[in-house]
Order: C-alpha cells, then structure tokens, then sequence
C-alpha cells in the first residue's frame, strides 16, 4: 500500500533521510525502531506528506503523494490518520470537539450528531464521560487515547502513530499497544508505527523495519529482529550503550 | 545561514553580505506567499465563520479599552501642548482644528496599530507559534485542514475589518478628550471650539485615516501570524516569534504610516 523509494531528506547541513526504501502492505503493521534523532519522524510525517522529500518519492497506492493537487491530497489525508507523539490536541476545544474537529469541517453534520460519533469513537479508546473536559485538564495517556479517537474519527484505512507509548507509564503503554492492536482487528487498518520502545515495537509488529543513518538497515518479523546478526540491530533490541551505534544528538 | 570554511578567503566578504542579505529576502518573500495564499483561500470553502467572529471580538472588542483610554488622553495632552504652543502667537482658536486634523489622520490610526500590534498581534503569534511547536497546526494538515485557511484568514479579515474600526472610535475620543480640555480647563468657548474644529474638518481626512488603519490591521495580522506559524524552538521560539512580530508590525505601522501619507496627499 505504501512504498517510500530513495527518499532523502536535509535540515540545513544534516542530512536526515539518507535514500531510504521502505515498503509497506495493505493491512499489516509495519514498527519502525531507531535511536532518537534517526529521522523516525521525519519519515512519519513525508507518508503523510506534511514534510516533503528533497529527493525520492512516497508512493500510496502506486500514487506519489508528491504530485498530488489540493484535492488528492484532501482526499488521501481523509484516508490517514496521525496520532501525534504529544497527542496535538487543540487546546482551544473540548475532547468531543477534536474528536470531531474534521467532521465539522468537511461534513455538514449537525453539531449534535458529530457528538454522538464522537462519543462512540471515545468508548472505542475505552473513554467515557470526558467528552466537555479540555484537553489541558487531562493526563498524558488520556490526552493520546483522544489523539487516538481523533485520528479515526473519519475512519482511516491507514493510522500513523508517532511514538505511541514515550512518555507513558508501563501499565498506560500496555494499554496503548492493546488498543493499536484492537484498532488493527476492528478496523482492518494499516498502521505504521514509530518507536524506540522495544516491548511496544515486538507486541504490536507484523515486521519491524530498523532505521540507521537515515536507511532502512533491516526489515523482518519481530522474530527475526530478536535474532538478528547485525550488530548495530542487536545493540538497539538489546538496548546496550557499547556497540557500533554512536550516540550524539540530532534531529527527531 | 552560516560562512563556508571551504569558501577562499576573497570571496568571504561576498558571501558574508549574501549570507545578510538572504534573511530579509526571506522574510519579504515568506510574507508575500502568505499573503497570497491567505487572498487565495478566503474566497473559497469551507468557510470557518465560528473562528472568523471569535477574532473580531479578539482584535475589535477586546482592544476597544485600551483604544479608548490612549486615545482620550493623547486628545487632552494634544490640546494642552497646541495650546500652550499657539498662545504665543495669538492663535490658540485654532486648537479645535489641530487636535481634529491630528487625530483623524494621523495619531487615531497609528496609535490604534501600536496598539493592535501590542495586544492582538502579539496575542496571534503567540498562539500559533505554540500550535506550531506542539505539533498542532501539523495536526491540523493530517485533519485535512489548510492551515493557514484555518488559522491565518480569520485573523487577517478580523484585523482588516475591526483596524478601522476601533479608528473611529479613537478619533472621536481623541476629539472629545481635547474638546474637555479647552473647554474646562483652558477656557476655550465650547460653541466656538466646535466649530473651529467642524470647519476645517473634511470627511477626506477621516477616509484617509480609515485607509491607513485598513492598511495596518492587514498587515499587523499578517506579520504576526507569519512569525507565529514559523516559529521553532519551543518555548524560547514562541517567545522570539512573538518579540519579532511586535517588533516588526509596530515598524511596519510607522514606516507605511510616512508612505501612505505622502500618497494620499496628493
């Protein structure tokens, strides 16, 4: 369904994205590991094409996304879905209107009606009854599991998560991956999601893909991942500070 | 934009003043792309009429205080210094006529942009810088929203429409807060005062006024949101995104002020 081919990406003098390939099947969830500042997001955010590529294309459903008018890209962007690393809930509304925030723009349902979605969507991430509270006044894993209901409010066949368990106790991270696992079944949606949390990464992955230096260094099932013989591979499953991998700062 | 240790050493001062150079140009065409994107998209749907009413009461409503107590006391204070100044020579008549020409075309509009930039503007580009660092305005292009439609044209209309505006208000406190001073503590004749100050009075000088503060509120609107929605560097960016917009839009209110002046008097 999505193929990123030879996609190369700078900030001023860094080069982010380095020729990176990637491809991704309808329905499968697709984990992408990497340290912090290895361009995870960068790559998130080019599928959705809120970044575009300096070099290389994203091609959705054999359609690069690149040369997309106003139209297409409202209408691939109807069929995505983003749960934002810090969820980017607007502060200016209440949940049940960020649930519903793209209903009311692109729908003509009555205000009444996109609440009732709304609320449905809301059980659908296991909230109820928060649906006037603002997002200021909830906790970080409510305030994701609102990004959650948000992100499928127009039912997506495609859901981009952004780092979905950081910041999370384990217990809260646990209910997270459940309810990316659930989504997946209920839904039958594609799901590529971003992370260095390995627990997350090896329960929810159909294939886990590791970015290094801005490529794809390995692709394969969690399996396959765990038993890896690239060094650099098992360094990060393994989560050991010794090993080819050099730490220094960078971009996210 | 930093110099290339790789550039030969002749060429450092070439590059140097490129380097300079490339930051207002910048800005210059940054802000015309998003003028033009913000023309584009308020003549086409969906039209967020909900967020265009909240800015009018945001810029219009909300700044009118403010507007008002500035513009009485720069009337007053106007009065007095005429006064105290046209004394010397006879001809403190005429400070109905100088407070009135004063404010309606200029002090009226300039003050209120000041104004504007300093509350509304900064208020623009801090909310958007904010959206902008939390990923919000990200969100919205995910949400299928265009940001700047969402974001930017309610506030530029809102600051296009509610600038004049709160001119009219400011001119005519400006008149009365002179009119009270010649006339309670001056000693000015109120009959006489009122029509030294309708006679030399044409609806010109108020249009021009209201040009101006046109002018202004598109472009205090502008600039402050086009620093907002380009800020980065989370808390310190929004803080320097908001700073630049104030900065710049109060400039931008003086400097159009002198240009816009010298052409519509002709």
């Amino acid at each position: 369904m999505i193929q990123v081919e030879g996609l190369r990406k700078s900030f001023g003098d860094k080069a982010v994205l380095n020729g990176l390939d990637l491809e991704i099947n309808r329905g499968e969830s697709m984990v992408v590991i990497g340290g912090s500042g290895s361009g995870k997001s960068v790559l998130l955010k080019h599928i959705i094409r809120v970044l575009r590529p300096d070099a290389g294309r994203v091609l959705i459903d054999g359609q690069d996304i690149d040369e997309l008018d106003e139209h297409g890209l409202h209408d691939l962007r109807r069929r995505m879905g983003m749960l934002f690393q810090g969820a980017a809930l607007f502060d200016s509304m209440c949940v049940w209107e960020n649930v519903g925030f793209s209903l009311r723009q692109h729908t003509s349902l009555k205000s009444s009606e996109i609440r009732d979605i709304a609320s449905e969507k809301l059980r659908m991430v296991g909230l109820s009854g928060i649906e006037d509270v603002m997002p200021a006044d909830l906790s970080g894993g409510m305030r994701k599991r609102v990004g959650l209901a948000r992100a499928i409010a127009t039912e997506p066949e495609c859901i981009l998560y952004d780092e979905p368990t950081t910041g999370l106790d384990p217990i809260m991270a646990d209910v997270i991956n459940d309810l990316i696992l659930s989504l997946r079944e209920k839904l039958r949606v594609t799901s590529v999601t971003i992370t260095h949390d390995m627990t997350s990464a090896l329960k929810i992955a159909d294939r886990i893909a590791m970015l290094y230096e801005g490529k794809i260094i390995e692709v394969g099932t969690p399996d396959e991942i765990r038993n890896t013989s690239s060094p650099v591979v098992s360094q990060f499953v393994a989560g050991r500070a010794e090993g080819p991998i050099r730490v220094e700062g960078g971009y996210t | 934009m930093g110099v290339d240790a790789t550039t030969p050493a002749i060429l450092r001062p070439v590059e140097r003043f490129g380097a300079v150079l490339m930051r207002p140009l910048g800005l210059a065409g940054g802000l015309i792309l998003m003028f033009w994107s913000t023309l584009r998209l308020t003549f086409s749907p969906p039209y967020n009429v909900r967020n265009f009413l909240r800015q009018m009461v945001e810029v219009g409503v909300n700044s009118l205080p403010v507007v008002l107590i500035t513009a009485a006391f720069t009337g007053a204070v106007l009065a007095l210094q005429s006064y105290i100044g046209f004394k010397r020579f006879g001809a403190e008549g005429l400070v109905g006529s100088v407070v009135a020409l004063s404010m309606t075309r200029e002090l009226g509009p300039v003050l209120t942009g000041l104004i504007v930039s300093g509350r509304a503007g900064a208020a623009m580009a801090a909310e958007l810088g904010t959206m902008r660092v939390t990923e919000q305005i990200d969100a919205l292009e995910t949400l299928a929203t265009n940001p700047i439609q969402y974001l930017v044209v309610p506030r530029f209309l809102s600051g296009l429409l509610m600038l004049p505006a709160l001119t009219v208000f400011s001119d005519a406190v400006g008149i009365l807060g002179g009119y009270f001073v010649s006339t309670r503590i001056l000693g000015a004749n109120p009959t006489l005062y009122l029509r030294r100050t309708w006679d030399f009075l044409n609806i010109t000088d108020i249009y021009h006024g209201l040009y101006k503060a046109f002018f202004f509120g598109g472009a205090i609107a502008l600039i402050s949101c086009y620093h907002g929605y380009h800020s980065e560097g989370g808390a310190a960016g929004v803080g320097r995104a908001t700073t630049r917009a104030v900065v710049m839009s109060s400039m931008a209110v003086l400097i159009s002020d002198y240009f816009l002046s010298s052409w519509l008097f002709q």
